[in-house]
């Protein structure tokens, strides 16, 4: 699988707003080839980034092969596929079997997809094992904000007894936004929908179930729980009214949507203001517990092309150094 | 129970024993002690204020030491409640009988509502409320939270509890 210079070969499939991240950023970048590029139209072989780029942008097709996805994922000699499909958290589809097909193939995977992650975490790190590659997602939670790979390498030595945060930045945006201009719930949310921070159904944001997936892929990680969704008790903020807000703020609390990784919760929950969790618009935040080092807290953003093509690139970069 | 006192002494040195030594030896837990210096009374004495945890029963026999000891003891202050915490209420709190669900924590015995503030926006719309539950120990304050929230739950209300706390700026904290 490896090429014999140190060139590394990647595919990205999935060409939306992270795929399109990966594709700008990856252009600076040393030692990496872009072989194939691979959107729910079409495949663009051994693509030349700003011509695909620009194309995409246009809303022209980016297709110049007959191949599909899952073609270039067992057939195209690469290293590592960059899997930035949607989530999909019934079934994990089409991811789960992108990735699935990967590291059957002995391709190392980069993902930002929580779906497979979701429905079939011991499934997937088990096949990587197996296969002798790895399966890399820690864009999966926060976007730009380190955490998995925090936890795992520069945290290596200490513990980690809970992990609790502000994962969403949908929710803690219309929460902030409420809070600060004391406005209403549905207010803040079409305004959030206007600028594309909130989705036109803003359940999978708003219910709590982003969160949950976040949770449950931390969960697993961390804390072996083999859990899935379904063992998420899960509470959103759609119920919360302006009005409270400003109660908990004439207390000192601000209202946040926390998701408790070791309790395996979702819910709204006060927060001192001045708490580090306590971040405001759309970044994330979170707490990690340990024995050694106590608490620590780090924020980011959560979302966005660039940013989260940022941590996908921070997984791809430390493949490159696992192999060297 | 925790104990707050106001006392005056001699001023010369080591008279402060004479107020520790007692409360130690009858099983008190000293939490603080603040000495006056500044405040010296007409009477040449210094006010002190001491904060301790001790059994209720041994009170009388404390008050009785201390005066054999010639300290002054000016004010008592039983501090029942000791643990408080917010809680955050949102659905239809007065259709749902706002009264029985402070009843509920009252009648524990351990925890009071210390303090309510409702917001109703709309007579039919969702109402807000923060209640102010104080309880006579950590301990008790968790048991009181359990129970608002089974009452909200049954209720259909939106329960918000602060944040656990574990070494960091928390929820609860320990008040006067």
């Amino acid at each position: 699988m490896r090429n014999s210079q140190s060139t590394l070969r990647l595919s990205v499939i999935g060409f939306g707003a992270v795929g399109q991240g990966v594709a700008t950023i990856v252009q600076n970048v040393p030692h990496i080839k872009v072989v194939a590029i691979a959107d729910s139209k079409g495949v663009a072989l051994m693509p030349n980034l700003n011509d695909v780029l620009a194309r995409k942008r246009g809303g022209q097709p980016i297709s110049n092969s007959n191949l599909t996805a899952l073609d270039v994922i067992r057939t195209i000699d690469h290293d590592v596929v960059v899997e930035v499909t949607p989530t999909n958290i019934h079934g994990g589809e089409p991811g789960l079997t992108h990735v699935r097909e990967a590291l059957k193939n002995k391709r190392n995977v980069v993902t930002s997809n929580k779906g497979p992650l979701v429905v079939a975490f011991d499934e997937l790190t088990q096949l990587a094992h197996t296969n002798g590659v790895a399966l890399r997602y820690e864009a999966t939670v926060g976007g730009a904000m380190p955490i998995v790979n925090l936890i795992r390498d520069t945290l290596a030595g200490a513990r980690v007894l809970d992990i609790r945060g502000v994962l969403n930045g949908t929710c803690n945006y219309i929460l902030t936004r409420m809070a600060e201009e004391a406005l209403d719930y549905d207010q803040v949310l079409s305004e959030a929908q206007d600028m594309g921070i909130a989705e036109a159904d803003p359940t999978y944001d708003v219910a709590g179930i982003d969160t949950a997936c976040k949770v449950v892929i931390l969960a697993n990680a961390f804390f072996g729980r083999h859990a899935t969704f379904a063992d998420v008790d899960v509470t959103g903020i759609d119920r919360i009214t302006q009005d409270a807000l400003q109660l908990a703020r004439q207390r000192g609390f601000a209202v946040k949507l926390v998701g408790d990784v070791q309790e395996l919760t979702v819910s709204p929950k006060l927060i001192p203001v001045a708490h580090p969790l306590n971040v405001s618009g759309t970044l994330n935040a979170a707490s990690i517990l340990t024995d050694t080092a106590g608490e620590i807290t780090v924020a980011g953003k959560g979302a966005g092309s660039i940013e989260t093509a940022s941590a996908i690139l921070s997984d791809v970069l430390s493949l490159m150094r696992d192999r060297s | 129970m925790r104990i707050s006192m106001d006392l005056e002494l001699q001023d010369r040195p080591g008279q402060l024993k004479h107020v520790l030594t007692p409360i130690s030896d009858l099983g008190g837990n000293i939490a603080s002690v603040v000495h006056h210096h500044d405040k010296k009374t007409f009477r040449n004495t210094v006010p002190v204020s001491v904060i301790f945890d001790i059994e209720e029963q041994t009170l009388e026999e404390l008050q009785d030491r201390l005066e054999k000891n010639d300290v002054a003891i000016v004010r008592i202050g039983k501090m029942r409640l000791r643990a408080r915490t917010h809680i955050l209420l949102i659905g239809h709190i007065i259709h749902t009988n706002l009264r029985e669900t402070i009843d509920e924590i009252d009648a524990t015995g351990f925890a009071e509502v210390q303090d309510l503030s409702l917001s109703m926006p709309a007579i039919d719309g969702p109402s807000s409320a923060v209640i102010t539950i104080m309880a006579t120990g950590e301990e008790e304050l968790k048991k009181s939270i359990g129970i608002l929230r089974k009452i909200a739950e049954r209720k259909d209300l939106l329960f918000i509890e602060p944040l656990d706390e574990r070494g960091s700026p928390g929820g609860a904290s320990n008040e006067e």
